[in-house]
């Protein structure tokens, strides 16, 4: 029974990791510098859809398949999903800050749709297959080859981690800090509000490409209903829940949701006819949906709430003098 | 160029200005985007189509045909009463979640997110409800009648025409010559110096609510008239709910109902030249062009 445990446990963990980056991107965006993504699923798709094509063999009917290195199509999912970031970005940041929530939600739509029309690129409904997985070569020993997936994907997790600690400590961090908690002292102090937003928002964006990229080389299989509304959801839920602005609760709050998902789905499944299993899922969403207004409402910190950071250097100071430990948090 | 698309595009615009309104009431007066918007559409439709079906299996005749159209009595009688019920769900999401966030003095974009998962969950609550499979509130077919020029439309779509070109000169009156109007105005302008001078803020939100879930479930009746019912039919239209109010201007009923209208157009004409499967995409190319050209909007005042 073991071998099917873990070969279950490996995959699961995997999956929540992929949600992990996508949470990460999106903590760079709303956790440090408080900008509203409604389009997450837009640039994971974006990411998804850009590495198939870069890493795909040559198909007689459909454009791209470069056959190119599974790195490659990573780095090209994730500078193609910070491209269009930035862009759209560029277009509404100095407006008022649900303009680009309004505008991020309208490149959701649009890719969905592009994903479904551009038959010749996308595929169409029927997506594209056959993208290579990393290790294929041990395909033939299931739990040895998710076993490596597993461990492809811890190791990009703990990167990114590591990288956007590093960054949360540096004084670009400290400026975006700044300008969320108050935009016109950061002004005052010449810091441009605009770019360095512009800045958090790109490099979100290309994170949640880089998990798209990563996510469909793991199934193997990518099709326009990956990309739902619902998956921006999920993704907010897991930020909510784990508690923005912080690294680890973001990755925490991907595998906890993702597990309360998986759970509630077959709990659901079980209780309800086959016949009727289109509406449990609604029923599902609809308890999500619940939920994250609830923590909203209860406990809009989330579990671990954010973490207090100035600068990488103060951690090596006494404990009496951390900021963390002083009862006022002095504001950046 | 087919004339019908002018037919099309005005019916479809105006479903958009209806809801457009509500958005742009609730965005000026509340100061969010409410991404629920939408689903006050898809329920005010269901609603009136399950006391439609209610009046229908108690009283037979309330289903025979009015005149030239293809529903009986019970519709305009579900109508009245689903107008009343989506306020009151309006209401009841307030109560809830926004009027408690707004208690806690939460940001803006808090509001916006909560407004997103109240979306998902009325959206995935009414799927769970009716199934995801469209329904209809009669199934009669309808001849459309020649009006000149190239151009035919059905008495339900002259109809959902004429009532909602007097839903927005009710509105806009409404606004402009009563007293809850100047009221609405005010909070719209300044929310604490109209509190000072003694305007009822929280009633101005309960109108705002009641007003604005009122026109979506109109634009939802006729959506389901002239289209379909479905529970992501509230969905679809949120982007171009929002391209309209914003290319109005936010807080101008004129203007959300003809940027509603432009909105519709464009859909129908574009779709001529680059074909169905691209009308959703139409909304976010004006939506671009808007926050490129002129964030404002027709009516708007420069923030």
């Amino acid at each position: 029974m073991s071998v099917e445990l873990i070969g279950y446990g490996c995959f699961f963990l995997t999956m929540a990791l992929t949600y992990a980056i996508m949470c990460l991107g999106l903590n760079v965006q709303w956790g440090q510098t408080g900008l509203f993504n409604v389009g997450i699923a837009g640039f994971v798709a974006i990411g998804a859809y850009v590495s198939a094509l870069l890493t795909t063999p040559d198909t007689a009917n459909r454009f791209g398949g470069f056959d190119m290195p599974i790195l490659v199509g990573w780095l090209g999912g994730a500078v193609a999903a910070a491209l269009i970031a930035f862009l759209i970005g560029a277009l509404t940041i100095r407006l008022r800050a649900d303009y680009l929530a309004i505008a991020t939600f309208g490149v959701a739509v649009a890719v969905q749709l592009s994903a479904l029309n551009l038959e010749r690129i996308t595929g169409g409904p029927f997506g594209i297959g056959f993208i290579p997985r990393p290790f294929g070569g041990y395909a033939g020993d299931p739990l040895l080859f998710s076993l490596f997936n597993l461990g492809v994907l811890i190791v990009v997790v703990v990167l990114l981690y590591l990288a956007l600690e590093r960054l949360v400590r540096s004084p670009w961090g400290r400026v975006l800090r700044a300008i969320r908690e108050d935009e016109t002292a950061a002004l005052a102090l010449g810091k441009s509000a605009v770019k360095f937003r512009l800045q958090a928002f790109a490099i979100g964006g290309g994170i949640m490409g880089l998990a798209g990229a990563v996510q469909a080389h793991f199934i193997g299989f990518i099709a326009p209903e990956n990309y739902l509304p619902m998956l921006t959801f999920q993704v907010w839920a897991m930020l909510i829940v784990g508690g923005s602005g912080n690294n680890r609760g973001a990755i925490l709050g991907a595998v906890l949701v993702w597990g309360l998902w998986a759970a509630s789905a077959s709990v659901i499944a079980s209780l309800f006819p086959p016949g009727q299993q289109a509406r449990a899922a609604a029923l599902q969403i609809v308890m999500i949906g619940v939920g994250l207004c609830a923590i909203l409402l209860l406990r809009p910190r989330g579990i671990l709430g954010e973490e207090k950071v100035v600068s990488r250097h103060l951690g090596k100071l006494p404990r009496a003098l951390r900021p963390g430990t002083k009862p006022e948090t002095p504001k950046q | 160029m087919n004339p019908q698309a002018l037919m099309d595009g005005l019916i479809t615009g105006s479903m958009i200005g209806l809801g457009a309104i509500g958005v742009t009431l609730t965005y000026s007066i509340l100061r969010f985007a409410n991404f629920a918007h939408g689903e006050f559409i898809a329920w005010g439709a269901y609603i009136a189509l399950a006391v439609s079906s209610a009046l229908g299996y108690l009283s037979g005749g309330l289903l025979a045909p009015i005149g030239p159209f293809s529903f009986g009595w019970s519709l305009p009688i579900a109508a009245v009463v689903a107008v009343a019920l989506t306020g009151g769900l309006a209401l009841l999401v307030d109560a809830l979640l926004f009027g408690r966030l707004r208690a806690q003095r939460s940001t803006v974009i808090i509001m916006v997110m909560a407004s997103f998962g109240a979306a998902l969950t009325l959206r995935s609550l009414l799927e769970f409800i009716f199934t995801s499979k469209p329904a209809y509130y009669t199934k009669a077919l309808q001849i459309a009648l020649p009006l000149g020029g190239g151009l035919r439309a059905t008495p339900d779509q002259m109809l959902s025409l004429g009532v909602a070109a007097v839903l927005v000169v009710a509105v806009h009156l409404l606004l402009t010559r009563t007293a809850i109007g100047r009221s609405m105005r005010a909070v719209s302008e300044n929310q604490q110096l109209s509190g000072v001078v003694g305007i009822d803020v929280r009633k101005v939100v309960r109108i705002v609510w009641l007003l604005g879930a009122g026109l979506a479930c109109m634009a939802g009746i006729m959506a389901g008239l002239l289209v379909q019912i479905r529970p992501h039919m509230g969905l679809d239209l949120l982007l171009p709910l929002f391209a309209a109010a914003i290319l109005g201007g936010i807080g101008s009923v004129p203007g959300a109902m003809l940027a509603g209208l432009i909105v519709g157009l464009a859909e129908a004409f574009a779709v001529q030249i680059v074909g169905a499967e691209w009308r959703a995409a139409i909304a976010f190319v004006i939506l671009v062009l808007v926050l490129l050209v002129r964030p404002q909007g027709l009516f708007g005042r420069p923030e």
